[in-house]
């Protein structure tokens, strides 16, 4: 960490999520040269695809439409019967297992949701356990269960058809039901790519929460880049007949697209992305900014804007929360400082926050910088422009040399 | 008839229905009409209202026909008259053969077309799908007429020749509703069923057939009033029924016979039309 970029590189995986590195994490499923030819195509659907999902991480497949990401996901559950290559769960060989066996152990939920119109939302989340002859008491206390987990009251909804929910509610089902039996494994194949944008964002939120509990090992599909970088631990970028183009967190893909297709997937504004995986965080020293009391004198406190040649004083209230932007000029007039004077401090960000957030508050602030406060609302310093450019060119830097290590390993 | 006193007050007033569930399955637009039907006319179906008042008209009909029996005099009649409408040696037996006829015809048909239908819906037989169903087709294109007398070429006279003949002429409506109610099933539903394990026959049983019901309860309800109507012709083959009753009366123009005997296949014809419409309407799955 050098010494003028005080803002700490945070990524998701090790703090955010509370989950440990990638590399420490057990394979739970691995696809070895996975293909899948249609009889009386040339091109395979899905050619010689090789990749191993870690415990527990959410892997998104992403990419353009018809590349074969779907596909690909219900090889793994045999919905697709695969033609070459084989597929392990828990380094267990389940090319051959029984296709109705095997799926009773992973969750599935797509995007049409499809829940059974002809029963209740109890008896849809009961279905695989009903397979698995679970007993009814358990069935009962784990689909009240279940709902609570996506944020429907059983009381409420547990005897309700579906046709009697709004689409966001019936995936919220989906999901419950597809964690019914409490799969190691869950398939999500577009989601909530049916779902208006505000409740998608917001079943996106709850589900990244719940995920934080349970820990489930999930593939899931989206077109969406956006939401491929909010969901993914780690994104895959498909190209044409699911070949891998580029698999890494969503940081350093971000950071260092591998080559133009993957630059163009992205899209414009990759840069900005990135500072979503950066936050504002306690432990190090942001930029100190010359601060007042309404106690001190104008002159001290311009010998102070002066020295770190700014042209604002932060006016600080008796807790230490910032309140107004003096500018120098008004120290110089004479006048005392009081809380009327300069203007509000309108825009700040807390520990904790993204870069993202810090580059907003930003924008709109003053002087061009953003106070960050702690927790209790007193001030803690400031994040700059300089911070986010050397932020980012880490970012890229580490992504670099991660790439040029793995080339020369 | 609580409730159907209740429904008919009910018609007029718009707005008092807010507290009704029943009412407000039907404004729900996956189930209620058409949109510009008159209000009072979805109520009435969203009540059931016709279910309700059937057997109202059946029981009038009845009464009407009853009437008219006992003021035709029968002691003083002609023997023409008097014996083709004897209760207890004509009608009653003629009508316990009629309905013997359409029910094991009917029973049949779906004994034979639902599991045909199923299987022609899944995927090793679906190609021979549109085949069989023109095959169907024809079966009921054919003159039922002709279609009773091949069958007495091949069967002989009786009852089970007119009952078999019965069965191939209604089997269309069975076999079409089933494969089209199975088709009409919403693929992601079933693929979501299979996505999570359950098995094709479980598919079948747990999701298609079940929501399929509907569908397939409207086929065997058209098949059953085929069969009703159809069952007068069986007369003709010496296989009894409501027919022999309509003949006499053509043939020794005795009118009242003819009226009789018509009167009496109506009512058949309209309890089990309402059966099947009951049928319709309670064994549709709950929440469709």
């Amino acid at each position: 960490m050098s010494d003028t970029a005080n803002i700490h590189l945070d990524t998701n995986e090790s703090t955010s999520r509370g989950s440990t590195r990638p590399e420490d994490r057990a394979t739970k499923i691995r696809l070895e040269h996975v293909e899948k030819r249609y009889p009386g195509t040339k091109q395979p659907a899905v050619a010689s695809l090789s990749l191993d999902i870690l415990e527990g991480e959410i892997l998104v497949l992403v990419g353009p439409s018809g590349c074969g990401k779907s596909t690909t996901l219900r090889l793994i559950n045999r919905m697709i019967e695969p033609t070459g290559g084989r597929i392990f769960l828990d380094e267990e060989d389940v090319t051959k297992a029984n296709p109705d066996k095997l799926r009773r152990r992973i969750g599935y939920v797509i995007q049409q949701i499809g829940l059974f119109p002809h029963q209740t939302i109890a008896q849809n989340i009961a279905t695989v356990p009903k397979m698995l002859k679970w007993d009814k008491k358990k069935i009962a206390e784990r689909s009240d269960q279940l709902l609570s987990v996506v944020g429907l009251d059983p009381e409420v909804y547990r005897d309700r058809y579906p046709k009697e929910l709004s689409g966001g509610q019936a995936q919220r089902v989906g999901v419950a039901r597809a964690l019914g039996a409490d799969p190691e494994i869950m398939l999500m194949d577009e989601p909530f790519g049916a779902i208006d944008p505000i409740t998608r964002d917001r079943l996106q939120n709850e589900f990244l929460r719940v995920q934080a509990e349970i820990r489930k090992t999930i593939v899931f599909v989206t077109h969406d880049i956006d939401e491929a970088i909010k969901m993914g631990d780690r994104i895959a970028i498909l190209g044409e007949q699911s070949v891998i183009r580029q698999v890494d967190t969503p940081e350093r893909i971000l950071a260092f697209p591998v080559d133009e297709f993957v630059r163009d997937f992205i899209g414009e504004g990759s840069t900005l992305k990135g500072l979503h995986f950066e936050t504002v965080r306690e432990d190090v020293q942001l930029d100190p900014y010359p601060t007042m009391h309404l106690t001190d004198r104008p002159a001290e406190a311009r010998a102070r804007a002066q020295e770190a040649q700014t042209d604002w004083v932060l006016l600080l209230d008796g807790d230490e929360h910032p309140i107004r932007w003096v500018p120098v000029s008004e120290l110089d007039s004479g006048n005392d400082v009081t809380a009327e004077s300069g203007t509000e401090v309108l825009a700040k960000v807390s520990i904790g926050a993204t870069l993202f957030e810090a580059l907003e508050q930003m924008l709109i602030s003053e002087a061009a910088v953003s106070p960050v406060v702690r927790e209790d609302g007193s001030f803690y310093g400031v994040v700059r422009l300089t911070h986010l450019n050397k932020a980012i060119r880490r970012a890229r830097l580490e992504a670099r040399e991660h790439y040029e290590q793995l080339e020369t390993t | 008839m609580t409730a159907a006193t209740g429904a008919q007050g009910r018609i007029g007033y718009e707005g008092q229905d807010a507290d009704n569930p029943e009412l407000q399955e039907g404004h729900r637009p996956a189930t209620g009409g058409p949109s510009h039907e008159a209000s009072w006319l979805r109520r009435a179906r969203a009540n059931h209202l016709g279910l309700k008042l059937a057997p109202v008209g059946i029981a009038l009909l009845a009464l009407v026909v009853y009437l008219y029996y006992q003021s035709l005099g029968l002691n003083d009649a002609v023997i023409q008259l008097r014996s083709s409408l004897e209760w207890g040696t004509k009608l009653w037996p003629q009508t316990l053969q009629h309905l013997q006829i359409a029910f094991w015809s009917t029973l049949l048909v779906v004994v034979v077309a639902i599991p045909l239908g199923i299987m022609l819906t899944r995927p090793p037989l679906r190609r021979y799908g549109p085949a069989i169903v023109a095959v169907a087709n024809s079966g009921q294109a054919l003159p039922a007429y002709g279609l009773l007398i091949l069958f007495l070429s091949l069967l002989g006279q009786g009852k089970w020749t007119v009952i078999w003949a019965l069965t191939l002429y209604a089997l269309l409506p069975v076999l079409r509703n089933t494969m089209v109610g199975l088709d009409g099933v919403d693929r992601n539903i079933i693929e979501a069923g299979r996505g999570m394990g359950l098995t094709r026959m479980q598919a079948l049983t747990k999701i298609e057939l079940p929501l399929a019901v509907p569908v397939i309860l409207a086929g065997v309800r058209v098949a059953m009033i085929l069969n009703i109507g159809m069952a007068t012709l069986a007369f003709l083959i010496g296989g009894g029924g409501l027919g022999v009753t309509i003949n006499s009366g053509l043939k020794l123009q005795q009118d009242p016979v003819l009226i009789i005997g018509a009167a009496l296949v109506a009512i058949v014809a309209l309890t089990f039309d309402w059966i099947g419409a009951l049928a319709e309407t309670y064994l549709r799955p709950k929440g469709v």
